[in-house]
C-alpha cells in the first residue's frame, strides 16, 4: 500500500538503447509517523475539555415582612436540616430543635425520603439552614439532594441563634473542634 | 531427519492504515478541542445532577474563591453593558475613574472586579499581569451593612435593561457559606430572584426519585 509501482508499464520491453534505471523501493516505514500521530492524539485528549460546566437553577423566595403573608407550614410536616462544620448535617423534625441528630451527606437521602413517605405530600417541607461553618459545597450539595429526592417544597433559611447554640453544644459534646 | 521447512514470513506490517486512523483521530481532536480558557481565578465547583449547560452570553458572573472572597465579571460579548455598569458605579460612588481605567474593565479579556469601591481606582490601574501577582481584596459582601454587591447588581440590572441577564454564581467547594449568603442577600435586595449555580455534572444516583422519574419519561430534562 505504501509503495508505488515502479516497474515499467505492464511488462513493456524497453528498447535496446534504453538503460534500465535501478529499481528503488519506495516503501516508507510509517511506524514513527504512527507513533507521532498517537502521541499528538493523547495530548489533545488530555487537553480537551469534554465536560462542559452545567448550571443549576435556583429561585429565591421574596422576603415577606408581614407574618400573615408568610407561608404557613404544619409543624409535623417539616424536617429541618442544618449544615454544620466538617460536612455534618444536624436534622430535626417539627419544631423541636433540641432533639437534633447529627448525620452526614451519605445518609441524609434516606432520612429525607423516610420523612417524605411519612408525611402528606401537600404539606411536606424541607427547611435548609446552613450555618456559617458550612461550606459552599455543602450548600449546593444539599440543594441538589432536594432535586434528587424530588422534594417539591424546600426553603433556605438563616439559622436562628438558638439553633446555632444547640449545634455548638452537640459539637462540644462530640468533641468536634 | 529432514524437517519440513516453514516458509519464512515477513514481519513487516503495513502501517499505512494505522497511520490513517491515527491522523484521522488527530484531526478530529484538533477540530473538536476547545482549549480551557486561561482562568484568572481557579475555582473548583461542586457537582450537581443538573444537565443544563451553563449560559455563555449575557452573563453576570459572581465568583467566590476558596477564601470566600467575592469577584464579579461580565461576559466578553457585552461590552456596552460593561461600559454602562462601570459608568453607573463611577458616578454613583464618585470614584473619578479615567477612561483608561474604565477601558481596563471593559476591554481586557477575562477582566473581573475584585476590590471594594474605595480601592477600585488603583485596582483598575493595574495590568492583568500585575493583578495575577497581587493579593486581591475581593468585593465586600459578607457584612450586611456594607454589601457592595448590592450596588454592583443594581448597576448590572440597569445595564441589562430589556435583556435577559443570566446571573451565575461560581463558587469554590471550600468557600464558607457566609459569602454565598451575602451574594444571595444582595440579589434579594435587587429583587433578582433567579440565578444559576455553576456545577460539574454528575449522573443521577440510581434508585432515587429523580432517577425513576427520568426513566419513566425517558429523558434527562426533568425537574431542573
Amino acid at each position: 500500500m505504501a509503495e508505488m509501482d515502479t516497474s515499467g508499464g505492464g511488462g513493456h520491453k524497453k528498447g535496446p538503447g534504453v538503460k534500465k534505471g535501478k529499481k528503488l523501493s519506495t516503501r516508507v516505514d510509517l511506524t514513527p509517523m504512527v507513533d507521532l500521530g498517537f502521541l499528538l492524539i493523547t495530548f489533545f485528549i488530555f487537553t480537551t475539555t469534554m465536560s462542559q460546566p452545567t448550571a443549576m437553577r435556583l429561585f429565591l423566595p421574596k422576603d415577606v415582612k408581614n407574618p400573615e403573608e408568610q407561608n404557613k407550614v404544619k409543624n409535623s410536616a417539616v424536617i429541618t436540616l442544618m449544615l454544620g462544620k466538617n460536612d455534618v448535617i444536624y436534622y430535626y423534625e417539627g419544631d423541636s430543635a433540641q432533639t437534633l441528630k447529627p448525620t452526614d451527606f451519605k445518609k441524609i437521602r434516606d432520612i429525607v425520603i423516610d420523612k417524605k413517605n411519612r408525611t402528606d405530600p401537600k404539606d411536606f417541607v424541607v427547611v435548609i439552614k446552613p450555618t456559617n461553618d458550612a461550606t459552599y459545597k455543602n450548600t449546593v450539595n444539599i440543594l441538589d439532594e432536594m432535586t434528587i429526592d424530588g422534594v417539591k417544597r424546600y426553603a433556605m433559611v438563616d439559622i436562628s441563634p438558638v439553633e446555632y447554640k444547640f449545634i455548638q453544644l452537640t459539637e462540644a459534646a462530640n468533641g468536634v473542634k | 531427519m529432514g524437517r519440513a521447512k516453514l516458509p519464512r514470513k515477513s514481519t513487516n506490517i503495513d502501517m499505512t492504515a494505522m497511520c490513517d486512523v491515527a491522523f484521522l483521530l488527530l484531526s478530529f481532536f484538533i477540530l473538536a478541542t476547545k482549549f480551557k480558557p486561561p482562568e484568572a481565578l481557579t475555582v473548583v465547583t461542586p457537582s450537581s445532577v443538573s444537565t443544563k449547560p451553563a449560559p455563555e452570553h449575557d452573563v453576570v458572573m459572581v465568583i467566590i474563591d476558596k477564601d470566600g472572597k467575592v469577584y464579579l465579571s461580565v461576559s466578553e460579548t457585552n461590552q456596552a453593558e460593561k461600559k454602562e455598569m462601570i459608568e453607573t458605579i463611577n458616578t454613583s460612588k464618585n470614584l473619578g475613574l479615567t477612561d483608561q481605567e474604565k477601558n481596563n474593565f471593559i476591554r481586557v479579556p477575562n477582566s473581573y472586579i475584585g476590590a471594594p469601591f474605595s480601592q477600585l481606582k488603583s485596582y483598575l490601574d493595574k495590568t492583568p499581569e500585575d493583578l495575577q501577582k497581587i493579593v486581591k481584596p475581593g468585593i465586600p459582601a459578607v457584612d450586611s451593612t456594607n454589601n457592595e454587591m448590592v450596588d454592583w447588581f443594581r448597576a448590572a440590572q440597569t445595564a441589562f435593561e430589556g435583556k435577559k441577564m443570566n446571573i451565575v454564581v461560581k463558587g469554590d467547594d471550600a468557600s464558607k457559606y457566609p459569602s454565598f449568603q451575602g451574594v444571595i442577600m444582595a440579589l434579594k435586595k435587587n429583587d433578582l430572584m433567579k440565578f444559576q449555580v455553576v456545577t460539574a455534572s454528575i449522573p443521577v444516583p440510581a434508585g432515587t426519585e429523580l432517577y425513576k422519574q427520568q426513566e419513566k419519561l425517558g429523558t434527562k430534562e426533568v425537574a431542573q
